[in-house]
C-alpha cells in the first residue's frame, strides 16, 4: 500500500468520528469536520488581526481566514511578533 | 537643521535603531525605546503560545501605528528559513521593509553571506524592502545592493559582544562605495561605540544588547541617543587634521 493510499486510508477513518486531525505550531488538536480556519483560530483563543498563519508551507492571507476549510491532516503554524535585535 | 535619512522611500530623524529583545519585560522594552527616541524597531517572528493565547503581546506595549516595525529573521541559518519567516511577517504586519539576516554558524552569527545573498535577491523580487546583515566586505556590499538591498548593514563586532567598532577601515570603505544608506548592526557596547560609528559616516546604528544589557537599560537607551546624534554632528562638522605633535591653542606673541 503506498503512502496516498494510506493517506487516503486514514481520511476516510478520521472522517468517521466526524472531527479533523491537525498540527498547530507543532501541537495536535482535533476539530469538528467543516471547521473554518478563523473559527480555528478562535477556538484557540487568538485574536487574527495579531498573527499570520502559514497552512502546510503556504501563506493564508487574513481576509480568506473565515473562506478556508480546516481538512484532516493539515499542518499550520500561527505566529506574531516578539522582541527581537 | 533638519538632518533626515530615507530607506525605501521613507524618510526618518533619529538614526537609531533598536532591538526589543532581551528587555526584563515589555514595559523595560517599551521604556527603552521611548528613551532611545528610536523610530525604527527590530522584531522577531515566532511561533504564538497556543496553550496561553492571552498571554501580553508586544503590540500591547510598543504600538506599530507609532513606531516602525522591521520583522527580522533571527535564528534563521538558510535562505529558505529567511524567506519564509519574512512572508509571515509581511502578512502579520503588512510590511515590505524588512531585516534580513542569514546566520551561518551559532558560536559567532557571522552572516553566510551566500545565503543572503540568494535571499535578497528573491525577497527584492517578491517586492520587500530588505536590510542586509552582512559581513564588511565592501564588495559583498556592492552585491547586496545590486540584489536589491535597501540598506547595508555590516557587523561592527560579533552580535550580542559589545567590543565595540573592530573593523573602521572596511566600514567607511562600505560607507564610500554605497549608493544605499549603511548602518552598522552589532558590535556596540557603549555609547562611544555608536559616535564612533557615527563619525565614520554611517547613516545610522542598530543595537540591541547595549542597551538591554545596560544596568539602567532606560539611562543607557538615553546615552545612545546622544551619541549617535553627537557622533553624527562630528561627522557632518568635518573633524580636525591630525598631527604628530602639538601645537599650542593659546597665542604665543606677546608672552610676558
Amino acid at each position: 500500500m503506498g503512502p496516498g493510499l494510506i493517506r487516503e486510508a486514514k481520511a476516510s477513518l478520521m472522517s468517521l468520528d466526524g472531527t479533523a486531525g491537525v498540527m498547530i505550531n507543532g501541537e495536535h488538536r482535533r476539530v469538528p469536520s467543516g471547521t473554518s480556519l478563523a473559527q480555528l483560530i478562535a477556538e484557540v483563543g487568538l485574536d487574527p488581526q495579531r498573527v499570520a498563519v502559514e497552512r502546510n508551507l503556504e501563506i493564508v492571507p487574513r481576509s480568506t481566514f473565515g473562506e478556508v476549510t480546516v481538512e484532516d491532516g493539515d499542518e499550520y503554524e500561527i505566529v506574531h511578533f516578539v522582541g527581537g535585535g | 537643521m533638519t538632518d533626515t535619512w530615507t530607506v525605501a522611500d521613507r524618510t526618518f530623524t533619529s538614526r537609531l535603531i533598536v532591538g526589543t529583545g532581551k528587555y526584563k519585560d515589555f514595559e523595560q522594552s517599551a521604556a527603552a525605546v521611548e528613551a532611545s527616541g528610536a523610530e525604527i524597531v527590530t522584531v522577531a517572528v515566532r511561533r504564538v503560545n497556543i496553550s496561553d493565547p492571552k498571554q501580553p503581546m508586544l503590540v500591547d506595549f510598543i504600538d506599530p501605528k507609532k513606531v516602525t516595525y522591521l520583522p527580522n529573521t533571527a535564528g534563521c541559518f538558510t535562505a529558505v528559513e529567511a524567506i519564509r519567516t519574512l512572508r509571515l511577517a509581511r502578512e502579520a504586519g503588512g510590511w515590505d521593509l524588512v531585516k534580513l539576516e542569514v546566520l551561518g554558524e551559532a558560536k559567532t552569527l557571522y552572516p553566510d553571506m551566500r545565503e543572503t545573498l540568494l535571499a535578497t535577491e528573491v525577497l527584492a523580487n517578491e517586492g520587500f524592502k530588505p536590510m542586509v546583515y552582512c559581513v564588511d566586505d565592501p564588495i559583498a556590499a556592492k552585491q547586496l545592493e545590486e540584489a536589491g538591498a535597501v540598506a547595508i548593514m555590516p557587523l561592527g563586532a560579533p552580535i550580542g559582544s559589545g567590543l565595540g567598532i573592530q573593523n573602521l577601515v572596511t566600514i567607511r570603505l562600505i560607507v564610500e562605495g554605497a549608493k544605499v544608506p549603511v548602518l552598522v548592526d552589532a558590535g556596540v557596547g557603549t555609547a562611544s561605540d555608536a559616535a564612533v560609528a557615527m563619525e565614520l559616516g554611517c547613516d545610522g546604528v542598530l543595537m540591541n544588547t547595549a542597551i538591554a544589557e545596560a544596568k539602567d537599560p532606560i539611562m543607557m537607551a538615553r546615552a545612545m541617543k546622544l551619541a549617535v546624534e553627537s557622533g553624527r554632528l562630528a561627522y557632518l562638522s568635518g573633524r580636525m587634521a591630525k598631527r604628530r605633535y602639538a601645537d599650542p591653542s593659546s597665542p604665543l606673541a606677546g608672552l610676558i
